[in-house]
Parts: structure tokens; C-alpha cells; sequence
């Protein structure tokens, strides 16, 4: 079962339940896999020893027009739908703009001159570590100036647990990024704060959820904090709350030194393996309704 | 045209408030908020929009079954992997589909295709206002979910906030920035006149601090930055001051941590507004005075 965790305003707790949960169902010896795919900002070792076992790189294909048999014909600059090629024909000028190039192969296609060929560009690296218990944490990272994370969140996806739990910790937001990381998985867990910004954000969240026909729970992180409107409203759309974390220092305190309240408090190992538990159920009655 | 940026990389540490909080400060600003993502700022300000208009994210490819030979080319072609082949009672060799959330949009397959049975639909549901609200004018914006091209679209609200900056003669811009560093976080601070990288005193915080910064320093910007809810880990603040210290980067100050934060925030006022007085309000104060009035009187100075 691949399970998303996911919220669309950023610092609400994505890391701090995807790390905490993964740590504490892998305790109950349940084979799990934690994949980061916030690969603008990954956190997700901070919380973890491991070692690398592998790295790989991300690369895209950039085109390379040669310009010993390139007419400046103009095809492939009108193919290009991301405006990633100049062409002046008069002043026999052409030029790649490789940030905007999406590695579609439309300017390779234009060309009747056999004049494009490819290069590789590095977008970042998917790296693999393994942890003292065996299981794996697979971090996808972006390189600084990188446009888009949407590759190397899809490279890093690919190294789910072969038949037990993968987690993906998503990016914020509701653009491609965070489409990616929930486009695959079973079962989305949207985290957020009783705030009217954390209120906002969990609508967008939902409505693209629905729009991608997704099953999703609540989880409801520094509870206590701010108001009732968000309880309200997941009640009016009959949205499962799957847990509740209280605003607690502690919890503060303890995340910020990297490390897991999990770990440190027992009783927090349990709260999170019940919240494995009941993702478990919702998960499974959303299939059977199917 | 001077303009300020904030951003941070990490999501949650208080970018939007501290944004609300400089907007509220004096009169006759104009805001921009470029986190199209998940924007937040509108609840704080409150901006009566007198524009509001469709901002097109991108194409989606269509295929017309009508004409469609299912030859399979398309296929072929495409390098997101979002065209194949499903089964379907009415197909018995299977149905050429294409996925809408794997299509990029590039438009080969309507291209290659041998008798134009694909077009292009325009995602046309994301949206873009103007506004004014009780210091200035807002311009923000509404990614539809699931819609692509966060970059062009905070690229657009840059445009009009600057032309709004024009119009009104105000010339100066306060820019809410998106969380990541990805392509809404590079439209956000191009060109701009200074990045303030808002952080929080936690082991990510810091982390995504130095991604940020790595960024900006490419782009050339001057930068500083504010370490938010900075009582939360002594600790962690001070290393941070410490890096930025050797790595000659100003701190232009520490704001405290206050559960006001959150209530002025529920009661849609900037904590400048909820309580003036308090600690956090002159701390953030002196930020503005400090960091942002010269830049804005710089420009103001030179007749731009």
C-alpha cells in the first residue's frame, strides 16, 4: 500500500507525521519504505542515521542544435511550446534556453536537418539509505536553480517497498509536484492546523484531491491553537479526522532538534501506530467501496 | 521600481504573517502575494478586487475518437508517459487515451499526428485579481487545483502588481513568496531589490535557510535575514546567527514567538494591528525600519 501524506500549506507537519509514523510502524516490524519527495526542501534524513547505499542521478535531456547543418528554419522554435528556443533566421541566430526545455522532443521531431542531437542535464539525485533495522528512506533532491522537482519526485517514487508500506512525504502546495506524489499513491493523509490559513489551504487540498478521485483522511497537527471553523467544516463534508496532535512544546522542542517524539516519548510511538492502524481502515473501506 | 521579497523554503515560518504585518504598517503599498499555491494572504487583508480574470496554466491534449485510428503513434512520441493503451469493450486492440494529470502539455502528439485528431484544451480555471484593502492595493491569484505553471503565473502577478505600483504612483511592492525553490520561488525574487529569507530556529529551518540562500546568491540579489519565533530554540538561533555571521549575512532581526500571532490571524487583523504594543509588533517594526524603509526611500530618492 503506497499512502501519500500531504498538506497544501507548507510547516503544517507533512515531515513531522510521515518521519513519526514511519518510524513507529517499522518498531512494530512492518516492512516500510519512506520516500521524500519534497525534493525542493527535503528534511527527512535530518531525522534519521542511515547509510548511503546508493545515489542516482536525475537527468533530462537538453537539445544541442548544430549549427554547421541547421538551416534556421524556424520549425523547431514554432514546435517548442515552452518558448526554450531563439531563432532569428535573418541573422542566422539560434539558442537554446536550456531552464525552460521540458525534455519533450519536439524540437527533435521539427528538424527535417538531422541538425538537433541531445546532451544530459543533471536535475538532482535520488539517494538510498539504510537504516540499523533494515529499512529504507529513498530522499529525492533537486539541484539549487532547478525549475521543476516533478523528475526527480517521479525517480524517487519509483523506489517503493516491493510488497509492504511505502509512505511519500509530498511537497506543499497543489501544483504539479504535489499531483505527482498523490497521483500514485492508495491513500492520501492531508495534515493541518486549525487556522483560517490552514483552513484554506486543506478546501484547495481536498478539491484537488476529489478532482483526482483520491480516498483522504485529516490529520489535525497543534490542536488547541487557533480555531473551530476547520472542525466545523470537515464535518459539514463528512471528511474523516484521523487524529488529533496538541499544540505542545514539547513536540516543538523535540522536532526542532531533529529529532522524533516518537522515539523520545513512548507514548506518542503509540499514537502514531494507532493512526497507522485506523489509515489502515479507512484505506481499506474506501477500496471495498470501489 | 523597488521590490521586496519574502521567502523562506521551508514552508510554515511565518511568511505570511510577517507580510501581512509589513502591509499594515504605513499607507499607499501595493502587495503582491506569489504564493499561488496555497495563497493565504487575502484572509489577512481582506482586499475588495476590482479585477478578477481567467489566467490560462497551460494546454491539455484531446483526442477526438471520431477520427481517431488508433494507430498508436502518439504514443510513440510522447516522453511524459501520458498516453496508452486501456482495454475498453469497444476497442478490441485497446483505447488510445491520454492521462490528464501526465500530460504536459508540449502538444507533439497533436503535431505528429497524421490526420489531426488531437487538439489542445486550454486550462483556463485558475484566476488572478486586484484589489484594494485598507492600506493599499493587492494583486493576487488562484492556481486551479492540479494546474501547472505556478512560475508564469506569479510571473503575471509581478506584472500587474508592478503596473498597479505604476498607475497609483506609489512605487513600492511588498512580495509574499511561495515556500520550495523551485520555478514560483525563482519568479518570485528575479529582479527584485532585496530577498528577506524568513527562518525558524529548527534543525529544517536552518537546513532550508542555506537552500534558499544558495539561490538567491545565484540570482545575485541582496538578501538578509529574520529568524522567526526565535524563543522557541535559543540554541538553534544562535548557530544560525553564528553561519550567517561567518557566511557575511546580515540578520536583520528575531521576532518572538506569540500564540497572538495566531490570534490576530483568526480574527483576519496583522499582529501589528492586534497588538501594536507588544513585543513581537516593535520587534517586527524595528524590522521594517530597519530593512525595508531604506530600500523603498532609496528609489523614492533617485526619481524612479
Amino acid at each position: 500500500m503506497k499512502i501519500t501524506i500531504a498538506s497544501g500549506k507548507g510547516g503544517t507537519g507533512k515531515t513531522f507525521v510521515s518521519t513519526n509514523l514511519f518510524f513507529s510502524i517499522q518498531k512494530e516490524g512492518i516492512p516500510v519504505t519512506l520516500v521524500d519527495c519534497d525534493a525542493e526542501e527535503p528534511n527527512v534524513m535530518e531525522f534519521f542515521s542511515g547509510i548511503l547505499t546508493e545515489q542516482i542521478p536525475i537527468i533530462q535531456k537538453i537539445p544541442v542544435i548544430h549549427e554547421d547543418s541547421c538551416t534556421y528554419c524556424d520549425k523547431c522554435r514554432e514546435y517548442c511550446n515552452y518558448n526554450a528556443i531563439i531563432c532569428l533566421p535573418q541573422a542566422k541566430h539560434i539558442q537554446v534556453l536550456e531552464d525552460l526545455c521540458h525534455d519533450c522532443g519536439a524540437c527533435l521531431a521539427a528538424c527535417q536537418y538531422n541538425a538537433i542531437t541531445e546532451k544530459e542535464k543533471t536535475l538532482g539525485h535520488v539517494s538510498i539509505y539504510r537504516l540499523p533495522s533494515g529499512a529504507l528512506i529513498v530522499e529525492g533532491r533537486s539541484s539549487i536553480g532547478v525549475y521543476s522537482p516533478v523528475p526527480v519526485i517521479k525517480g524517487a517514487m519509483h523506489h517503493t517497498h516491493p510488497d509492504g508500506i511505502t509512505l511519500f512525504d509530498a511537497p506543499p502546495g497543489i501544483s504539479c509536484p504535489f499531483i505527482a506524489t498523490a497521483d500514485k499513491a492508495d491513500y492520501i493523509v492531508l495534515v493541518t492546523e486549525p487556522t483560517p490559513f490552514g483552513l484554506n489551504d486543506l478546501k484547495l487540498s481536498v478539491q484537488t484531491l476529489d478532482t483526482l478521485q483520491k480516498s483522504y483522511g485529516v490529520v489535525i497537527n497543534r490542536s488547541g491553537l487557533g480555531d473551530n471553523s476547520i472542525y466545523e467544516w470537515l464535518e459539514e463534508k463528512g471528511i474523516p479526522i484521523l487524529a488529533e496532535i496538541p499544540f505542545d512544546k514539547e513536540i516543538a522542542r523535540v522536532y526542532s532538534e531533529g529529532r522524533l517524539i516518537a522515539e523520545v516519548n513512548p507514548g506518542y510511538r503509540y499514537f502514531f501506530t494507532n493512526l497507522y492502524q485506523k489509515i489502515q481502515n479507512h484505506a481499506g473501506n474506501c477500496s471495498s467501496q470501489r | 521600481m523597488p521590490e521586496i521579497v519574502l521567502l523562506s523554503g521551508k514552508g510554515g515560518t511565518g511568511k505570511t504573517s510577517l507580510a501581512a504585518a509589513f502591509a499594515t504598517l504605513e499607507k499607499n503599498l501595493v502587495v503582491a502575494d506569489c504564493d499561488v499555491d496555497a495563497a493565504n494572504l487575502y484572509l489577512v487583508l481582506q482586499p475588495r478586487d476590482y479585477i478578477c480574470e481567467p489566467f490560462i496554466s497551460g494546454y491539455k491534449a484531446r483526442i477526438d475518437y471520431n477520427s481517431c485510428t488508433q494507430c498508436g503513434l502518439c504514443q510513440e512520441y510522447c516522453r511524459f508517459g501520458a498516453i496508452s493503451v486501456i482495454t475498453d469493450p469497444a476497442y478490441p486492440k485497446g483505447k488510445i487515451t491520454i492521462s490528464h494529470t501526465a500530460c504536459d502539455g508540449c502538444k507533439l502528439c497533436a503535431r505528429i499526428c497524421p490526420i489531426q485528431a488531437i487538439s489542445m484544451i486550454p486550462s483556463d480555471k485558475s484566476l488572478w485579481f486586484a484589489g484594494n484593502f485598507r492600506n493599499g492595493k493587492m494583486v493576487h491569484a488562484r492556481l486551479a487545483p492540479g494546474e501547472e505553471n505556478s512560475g508564469k503565473l506569479v510571473s503575471l502577478v509581478r506584472e500587474k502588481a508592478r503596473q498597479t505600483a505604476k498607475e497609483t504612483g506609489w512605487q513600492r511592492i511588498i512580495i509574499d513568496g511561495p515556500p520550495g525553490t523551485g520555478c514560483s520561488a525563482i519568479a518570485s525574487m528575479t529582479g527584485t531589490d532585496k530577498v528577506i529569507v524568513v527562518t525558524e530556529p529548527s534543525r529544517s529551518g536552518f537546513h532550508d535557510m542555506k537552500r534558499i540562500l544558495e539561490l538567491v546568491h545565484q540570482f545575485r540579489i541582496p538578501s538578509c535575514v529574520i529568524i522567526n519565533k526565535f524563543t522557541l530554540n535559543k540554541g538553534f538561533t544562535r548557530d544560525i546567527e553564528n553561519w550567517c555571521l561567518e557566511n557575511n549575512i546580515q540578520v536583520a532581526g528575531k521576532i518572538s514567538f506569540s500564540p497572538d500571532i495566531v490570534h490576530a490571524m483568526v480574527h483576519c487583523v496583522s499582529i501589528t494591528e492586534w497588538k501594536p504594543s507588544s513585543e513581537t509588533a516593535s520587534e517586527i517594526k524595528a524590522v521594517y525600519n530597519k530593512i525595508i524603509l531604506p530600500v523603498f526611500s532609496a528609489f523614492r530618492g533617485s526619481g524612479e
